[in-house]
């Protein structure tokens, strides 16, 4: 070590070690709360109708919505590509406007989770969710209305 | 038969896995010193084994042997032969079995080649490796044994997801698996030298290429995953932040701290008991991301092979590893002394720097993947996307990526920034930062529609890109070595990729069309039309396929052909997109369903300069590979130059 070392602003290795642990603990501390504020404003909540139709969530924040696609509601607009239907959980009603390529499996009376945001009463959807194969029913359906979803999708067998 | 004959290797292997634990064990004691001479070739016999029963499971595929119960769930005789082959890991029983199979023949491969580590701390290494893989052992063989029979043999196999029939499962999960299972090897590493208390430059020395060898192969594993993701689900989207992409992140994050801090330990001997954690973290990263997928606790769009029973499993197996890897690091860290002492501007500090901001992004996926999970457990269900990862990911990843262009053209240990280091150092990046910031400026002023995240992402891939060759100005090109050639493609390439990114986000074209046959439309600088339709076949599945001619901006058309494929085993669609692929951009078109008035729905993206993602990722990887290489070469150097020393001795009769 030569004379330079011992005069300059380097620090002795023990509180080298302690300020780098401190600057990584309050780095990934920061990193933490920074995430957990985040989520509070940005992770979209998942409705089914009746909450919808209860509690409406604000304008335009991203929102999940569940439900079946009611029979008889999937209309197609003159432009060819923007759909309306209506997704039901057997209590309330909510309209849904997409626009684009549905999924292979999006048919009257299956399931489907729509992601997009209030826009008045009607819910616009951005993304449409449904099965994707046979064995794939999107995790928040499982639980919701499994005895009606289990029936619809008897149904359209 | 064969089946049977698989099993039974595979329950050998296993008892050999057990032994060499033991063996590796009673080893590190003085009074097993004659075990140590047995751990090596138990290795070498066990990776032996396991590849002979993955070659097994494998000829039961590709035979199509419908007496085995997981060929009937998943395979079927009319499908191609490629598909028959990838098809073995195409499945939750398969693809543990391939993690075993890596999992063995890495530990045997570090038996045979590695011989710079000192022998006890090889052991030690050896027998952790052995520890992990008794626990994968034993879910194979008493929770997913891949070889079970039926009673009756099946008339025909069930088939494949169609999605899964695509040449990128040949190549995307093995790829990824061999990434995620060789950090174990860095795992087993870092267990080993925590119980030799061994932790020092030759340590950093011997770990280092197994780090680089397994965080190449999963940066290859999550580009082409995500290429994959890209043309197939035909979404348009290459990353959408779901829950097995950040399954395969996670790790990447670890792994690419590691391997800046191995080099810190091994160059400058610093940051020794944050290196030996980082190897812990960047392995445990990778079981805590195959729990996630395969438990099945989080819905993925890319999920297969998913079972819950089983996930409960390895959540035990994760607690056992990573719990005793934890609870071994507390006991043993004070034993790790402190390292050698850097200032506040140096290449040391600057890795530091990107260390700790890696793991903020690693813990801001991390807490955005579980938070659902979380919630859950109050009763309310959420779902998060984007909109939480770009903006909080990119308050780590941007600074990060400022130091990044600096930190490889500091000195080891101190730097200033006066004087001649100035004119190397100061002015040329400098420039750099003046470049992005009229890149920037120069969005902002011209594109007002493009949103804050894409205009810095632009203006700092632009800086970045010819910052990162700064390292090599006032070097003989001929005579650097290869290491610093692939530093400088691996930061290149991130800059590549971020434009490309970027470049998606900010000037993406969309147009979505309900088209009758002769109908164009314009997409950004393309015009496309809808020529026809036309039905066709393959293998295992019947298509309707469209005639897009697509003009760019008047030149000669090219003619695309989208499809909309039916598969019949098992039934199932997919919509195959079509691509044009320009220096420029990249067209994505898809195919949808024909409407009640006889139009067909399609969907067009014009994406400029998408391509570079790939090809910046593919360039991380050749950076990862060319260090590799100088390294590898080396060593051959140095044997050779010791067999000649041997030799001239031995000459010489001394």
């Amino acid at each position: 070590m030569n004379s330079e070392t011992v005069r300059s602003p380097m620090i002795k290795p023990k509180h080298q070690r302690l300020v780098l642990v401190m600057l990584a603990l309050a780095a990934l501390v920061g990193a933490g709360l920074l995430a957990a504020w985040a989520l509070s404003r940005q992770a979209s909540y998942f409705y089914i109708p009746s909450e919808i139709a209860a509690h409406a969530p604000e304008q335009g924040r991203a929102i999940r919505l569940g439900g079946m696609v009611q029979k008889g509601s999937i209309k197609t607009m003159p432009d060819g590509i923007t759909i309306h239907f209506t997704v039901t959980d057997g209590k309330a009603q909510v309209p849904v406007r997409f626009s684009g390529i549905t999924p292979d499996l999006f048919v009257e009376g299956s399931g489907v989770v729509a992601e997009g945001r209030m826009e008045g009463a009607t819910f616009v959807a951005d993304n449409l969710l449904a099965k994707h194969d046979e064995k794939y029913v999107p995790r928040e359906m499982k639980d919701m209305v499994s005895a009606r979803s289990k029936q619809g999708m008897a149904q359209t067998k | 038969m064969i089946a049977e004959l698989g099993l039974a290797v595979l329950w050998m292997a296993a008892a050999l896995a057990a032994l060499q634990l033991v063996a590796g064990a009673l080893a590190l004691r003085p009074e097993g010193g004659q075990l140590g001479g047995l751990v090596r070739p138990v290795a070498v016999m066990q990776g032996v084994l396991v590849l002979i029963a993955f070659a097994a499971l494998v000829w039961l595929f590709v035979t199509t042997d419908l007496s085995v119960k997981l060929v009937v769930e998943n395979s079927h005789s009319a499908k191609p032969l490629i598909f028959k082959i990838a098809g073995t890991w195409g499945n939750h029983e398969g693809s543990m079995l391939l993690w075993v199979t890596i999992m063995a023949v890495a530990g045997a491969f570090v038996a045979v080649i590695e011989r710079r580590l000192d022998e006890r701390t090889l052991i030690a290494t050896l027998g952790g490796q052995a520890f992990i893989s008794l626990g994968f052992y034993a879910f194979l063989l008493f929770a997913s044994n891949p070889f079970a029979r039926l009673a009756q043999p099946a008339e025909e196999g069930q088939g494949l997801n169609p999605l899964l029939q695509d040449i990128g499962l040949a190549f995307h999960p093995p790829t990824l698996y061999v990434g995620y299972v060789g950090l174990s090897i860095a795992f087993s590493f870092a267990i080993g030298a925590l119980i030799t208390r061994n932790v020092g430059p030759a340590f950093a020395r011997a770990m280092r290429p197994w780090v680089l060898g397994a965080w190449i192969f999963l940066t290859l594993g999550i580009t082409a995953g995500s290429y994959w993701a890209y043309y197939t689900l035909g979404w348009g989207g290459w990353w959408f932040w779901d829950p097995v992409e950040n399954a395969s992140l996670m790790p990447w994050l670890a792994a690419t701290a590691l391997l800046h801090s191995v080099s810190v330990l091994q160059s400058r001997d610093a940051l020794r008991a944050w290196t030996v954690m980082l190897g812990v973290l960047a392995f445990s990263m990778s079981m805590v991301g195959t729990f996630l997928v395969r438990s099945g606790i989080l819905t993925s769009v890319h999920a297969f092979a998913v079972d819950p029973q089983r996930g409960a499993f390895i959540l035990a197996l994760l607690a056992i590893d990573i719990g005793g890897a934890l609870a071994l690091f507390t006991l043993r860290v004070s034993t790790v002394t402190e390292g050698a002492r850097f200032s506040l501007l140096s290449r040391e500090a600057s890795l530091v720097f990107n260390n700790v901001m890696l793991c903020g992004i690693l813990g801001i996926v991390l807490i955005g993947t579980l938070y659902p999970l979380m919630t859950e457990a109050y009763g309310v269900k959420v779902s998060v996307g984007p909109p939480y990862f770009n903006p909080v990911s990119a308050i780590f990843a941007f600074p990060m990526l400022v130091v990044m262009a600096i930190g490889p053209l500091l000195r080891w240990r101190r730097d200033r920034l006066t004087g001649d280091r100035a004119a190397r150092v100061t002015w040329p990046l400098a420039v750099c930062a003046a470049l992005a910031l009229a890149v920037f400026v120069g969005v902002e002023t011209l594109a007002h529609h493009i949103t804050l995240l894409p205009a810095l992402g632009l203006a700092l891939a632009s800086g970045l890109f010819p910052a990162s060759f700064l390292p090599l100005v006032g070097r003989n090109l001929r005579r650097t070595p290869l290491p610093v050639w692939g530093m400088v493609v691996a930061h290149a390439g991130i800059a590549v990729s971020l434009f490309g990114m970027a470049s998606e986000s900010a000037f993406s074209v969309e147009r979505l069309a309900a088209l009758t046959i002769g109908e164009s439309r314009d997409v950004g600088p393309w015009q496309v039309r809808l020529d026809g339709m036309m039905p066709v076949a393959g293998p295992n599945w019947t298509a309707l396929q469209a005639s897009v001619s697509t003009r760019y901006a008047g030149a000669a058309p090219t003619v695309l052909h989208p499809m909309a494929e039916t598969f019949t085993n098992p039934p199932g669609t997919r919509n195959e997109s079509a691509l044009q692929t320009r220096w420029n951009g990249q067209l994505y078109v898809v195919l949808g369903e024909q409407a009640q008035d006889g139009r067909w729905q399609m969907r067009f993206w014009w994406k400029p300069f998408v391509p570079l993602i790939w090809a910046g990722g593919a360039m991380v990887g050749l950076g990862g590979l060319l260090a590799l290489l100088g390294r590898v070469m080396s060593d051959l150097r140095r044997l050779i130059a010791k067999d000649k020393i041997a030799y001239r001795r031995t000459r010489q009769g001394r």
